[in-house]
């Protein structure tokens, strides 16, 4: 028998009492230990990995394999809310009313297309919408009193004074949408070891049609493209320690790679927390994050978020003014709500690898390891004993990723720091689910904001701490460049 | 340490796949148990016949279709209505096949995909909202446009095919809500939007937006050409669907070929995945805690009770191995109920009055519908009569999957791993 049967987890139905109906509450205990057989990361979710397909496109839309029955029941409420359409206040139906008055988008959905990665636009506004993407704002400290906000965490950003820390780029009937998203290029040509010409497309993004006067003219803009969201649930339970064990923010080591911890305030404790989520580490965890998608992206408030109007600001009254969605002493977004979309976005499960053993991949595995990309993209974790999902603890995972912000070089920078992450630092991204990014999402687009047209445009973007494993891998041969792109294709 | 048996919840799909039996083989401890793959068999038997079955129905209204594109008058769209409610009765009890088996799962998008932007699709009225969203094709109007611009690309609408819907517009921008085929898109362009929200009444589109010399609503030749289209590739999907569980289906094989136990799982995996999270979880406890209209499955026709209904007769049909067939003959063959009985008489019995019961509370939805207050209608706001009798039926769900797992427990069954891989099954293996 394999070592899979430990992972059973014993059906909540059985030994709970009385059934559980959409409350995030589950009679599950947990009979599931990190499997530390699985040397290769086959299956990169540990006992929770995806038992469903992996050859369409819901190929990131399947439930850790560890749910009971009675907790799919959540998952499944979680991700109808997760595609709902939220509509304007007021509406008929209380539940579902408060969006906007400015948002991204209606759904979570209509960013996190298929639970997979968004991507730019393929031509400016209106040839295509930017749905999948947003942009980030704020401004250098403007006073004191704003620096010393910064300093000591009080604050990730200084807002841009209009706009606020994100540009909607929608709103809903009778205001004015804040701008368009404007994305150019320009391209270069690299060449690898062998004679490859690789082109790399660098983004001109600028804002038109702005709907409430001019930016401030030190507006920092950063593009960020939805994230996939497979395997979030893992991610959160990796506990704090393992992550700071692999921090060495002064390069003590001296291996060219230094690897920061965000530090972030949480919003509830005010305690200043590791930040975890998001293309800088600026969320804490899925809670965090959830609230903030839901106000900024949609204009929708939580108990942790109560603002209605979600991304206006004081400059901005009408928005502020407009009917919002919350009944009284509540938040548009229910809590029976609000925490099935977090349950359904912590159990997206992690597809299990493909064609892990051809010669090619075997090869391309050991490359990865020399060729410095382990370094920060860390194979394996273990998540924690003790976490708020039992279903997820101590299980040997494989994200390859450290969660630490890395300095990326200048080609990657977008020059707008938040909270302890600078201007040319990102945190390392999961490269788990990878290669089936064609698959689930039609296309190849990666970075924060899908400059890269594929893998090997993404590695040759690598700069500043990564530089020196981007010129190994540009010294590769053809052979072995392929080798080493077919091993993250299997991940 | 005691151990139970587990289940993938998850999802969907074949979760479950290889298992093992503790202990000896039951036909020897248990002279009353049918053969495993005798239950097996007869669960094919019953998908066999019950696709066929949605096949023929759909045929049928195929017929009706082309008799109101003949003649659109309001008698020849009532009948194409009344067939396509007659085409879901068969289908719907084929839905417990979805989550067990990875081949239905796959395809099962292709043919009842919902919600859907019904804009995609034709004109809309009222607060739909015709300005661009962030869905661009969430008012696209595919009948009223030649050309549609979407994710950068001019896309040649001129000519309504098989692959413009299937392959072009269906989830075009990865957006879920772009259906354009299927019973859900048939459903619309028969009886258009329903803007009552929880008020009575279903859509109400007049027959003549299919009357190509007199023509409402526009367009009435490329509404005519959508809709045959639309029906056609529907047949096309469930003659697959109906060919798979064929003798030599690869769906009816990949049960047959496999261990005993693994078809096992994968019945009583569609069963409880049905029954808890699809059903009872996202089809119905979020439209109460929403009471939202938009949440109703089959919104345009109202014809959500039954399809809830007949979604729980499956479940039942797949346990107490019969099916009965739409010209009444009764397919019937060894049962899973009969193999839990030889294993534990008093769980079987409770699982059978489980499901009794889910069924008689399903009944009380329809018979509420007939008397004239649709499913959208109960789960209104402020309509308490109405919302207990779906939280009823929805506590049902929920007391009948409890039962599930302790027949799965009854018979010893444990998944343990993967499907497809034995890298997986054997992670020791493959480093050597």
């Amino acid at each position: 028998m394999g070592s899979y049967a430990q992972a059973a987890l014993i059906a909540g139905g059985l030994l709970a009492g009385a059934a559980v109906v959409a409350s995030g509450l589950g009679g599950n205990r947990i009979d599931a230990r990190a499997d530390q057989t699985d040397a290769r990361g086959l299956a990169p979710g540990g006992a929770a990995t995806s038992k469903g397909s992996v050859d369409n496109r819901n190929a990131f839309s399947h439930a850790s394999a560890t749910l009971s029955f009675a907790r799919e029941f959540d998952f499944k409420i979680g991700n109808a809310i997760f595609r709902k359409l939220w509509v304007s206040s007021p509406a008929s139906t209380r539940s579902s009313d408060g969006l906007g008055p400015l948002f991204n988008a209606r759904s979570c959905q209509r960013c996190h297309l298929k639970d997979g990665r968004g991507h730019p636009p393929a031509a400016p506004w209106p040839k295509d919408n930017a749905v999948s993407l947003l942009l980030r704002l704020s401004i250098p400290p403007q006073s004191d009193a704003q620096r010393r906000a910064l300093a000591n965490g009080r604050i990730a950003v200084i807002p841009e004074p209009t706009y606020g820390t994100q540009l909607q780029d929608l709103a809903i009937q009778g205001h004015r949408a804040e701008g368009r998203v404007h994305i150019t290029y320009t391209e270069r040509e690299v060449r690898l070891a062998g004679g490859e010409i690789v082109r790399l497309r660098k983004p001109i993004v600028r804002i038109t049609d702005l709907g409430y006067g001019p930016l401030h003219p030190r507006t920092m803009i950063s593009v960020r493209v939805a994230p996939p969201m497979i395997g979030l649930g893992l991610l959160e339970a990796v506990p704090d320690a393992a992550i700071l064990a692999r921090a060495d923010p002064d390069d003590s080591d001296g291996d060219g790679i230094s690897g920061r911890p965000n530090r972030v305030r949480a919003r509830r404790s005010g305690a200043m927390v590791l930040g975890r989520f998001g293309w800088k580490a600026l969320e804490p965890d899925l809670v965090a994050q959830t609230a903030a998608a839901f106000s900024g992206d949609m204009g929708l408030s939580s108990a942790l978020l109560p603002a209605t109007a979600g991304g206006c600001t004081a400059a901005q009254k009408a928005c502020l003014a407009a009917p919002h969605g919350a009944s009284k002493g509540g938040a548009e977004v229910p809590e029976s709500l609000f925490r099935l979309v977090v349950f359904y976005a912590r159990n997206l499960a992690v597809p299990a690898r493909r064609n892990a053993n051809t010669p090619a991949v075997k090869r391309g595995r050991t490359l990865f390891h020399q060729v410095g990309c382990a370094a920060c993209h860390t194979p394996s974790f273990t998540t924690g004993k003790d976490t708020p999902s039992p279903h997820l603890a101590d299980q040997k995972i494989w994200p390859y990723t450290d969660l630490l912000l890395h300095d990326m070089g200048d080609g990657l920078a977008d020059h707008r720091p938040e909270a302890r992450a600078s201007g040319r630092e990102w945190r390392t991204p999961p490269l788990w689910g990878i290669g089936l990014t064609r698959t689930v999402s039609g296309h190849t687009f990666f970075l924060h904001d899908g400059r890269a047209r594929n893998i090997t445009e993404a590695i040759l973007w690598h700069g500043g701490e990564a530089q020196a494993s981007r010129d190994r891998f540009a010294k590769l041969s053809a052979k072995e460049r392929a080798a080493l792109l077919a091993f993250v294709n299997s991940l | 340490m005691q151990r139970h048996v587990i289940f993938a919840a998850g999802l969907l799909a074949a979760a479950l796949t290889v298992a093992v039996v503790n202990g000896q083989s039951r036909a020897q401890t248990k002279a009353t148990a049918p053969d495993a793959k005798a239950v097996i068999a007869t669960y094919a038997n019953i998908a066999q016949a019950a696709y066929g079955d949605a096949l023929t129905t759909a045929q049928t209204l195929q017929r009706a279709v082309q008799a109101l594109i003949d003649k659109p008058t309001p008698q020849t769209l009532d009948a194409a209505r009344k067939a396509w409610l007659a085409a879901r009765v068969p289908y719907q009890q084929t839905e417990v096949y979805r989550f067990g088996n990875k081949i239905v799962d796959d395809w099962e998008g292709r043919v009842n995909a919902w919600p859907l932007d019904e804009g995609l699709i034709d004109y809309v009225k009222g607060e739909y909202g015709a300005v661009s969203d962030e869905n661009s094709l969430y008012a696209a109007n595919v009948i009223a446009n030649k050309t549609l611009t979407f994710g950068g690309r001019s896309i040649d609408a001129s000519r309504i095919t098989k692959t413009l819907l299937s392959k072009t517009l269906h989830e075009a921008d990865g957006v879920e809500a772009n259906v354009a085929t299927g019973y859900h898109a048939i459903e619309f362009l028969l009886w258009g939007q329903d803007l009552n929200g929880t008020g009575p009444g279903a859509g109400n589109r007049p027959a003549t937006d299919f009357n190509v010399a007199a023509c409402t609503g526009g367009n009435c030749a490329r509404r005519v050409q959508y809709l045959k289209v639309a029906t056609a590739l529907l047949i096309d999907d469930l003659r697959w669907m109906a060919a798979q569980w064929g003798q030599q289906g690869a769906a009816r094989k990949a049960l047959m070929e496999g261990p005993a136990d693994k078809g096992l799982i994968a019945i009583f995996t569609g069963m409880g995945s049905l029954s808890y999270g699809e059903l009872a979880g996202e089809r119905m406890k979020l439209g109460l805690l929403l009471h939202d209209p938009e949440e109703e499955h089959d919104c345009f026709a109202d014809n959500t009770h039954n399809s809830h209904y007949y979604d729980v007769i499956g479940i039942q049909n797949v346990y107490l191995g019969r099916y009965r067939r739409v010209d009444g003959t009764l397919i019937k063959g060894a049962s899973l109920s009969d193999l839990v009985k030889a294993a534990s008489g008093p769980t079987d019995a409770r699982l059978r009055k489980a499901l009794a019961h889910a069924v008689t509370q399903f009944q009380a939805i329809v018979k509420r519908a007939e008397s004239g207050e649709a499913y959208d209608q109960m789960i209104a706001e402020g309509n308490t009569a109405g919302n207990k009798i779906v939280q009823n039926a929805i506590d049902a769900l929920l007391m009948q999957t409890k039962d599930i797992e302790r027949a799965i427990a009854a018979l010893k069954l444990r998944p343990v791993q993967f499907e497809d891989s034995d890298s997986l099954s054997d992670p020791a293996k493959v480093l050597q």
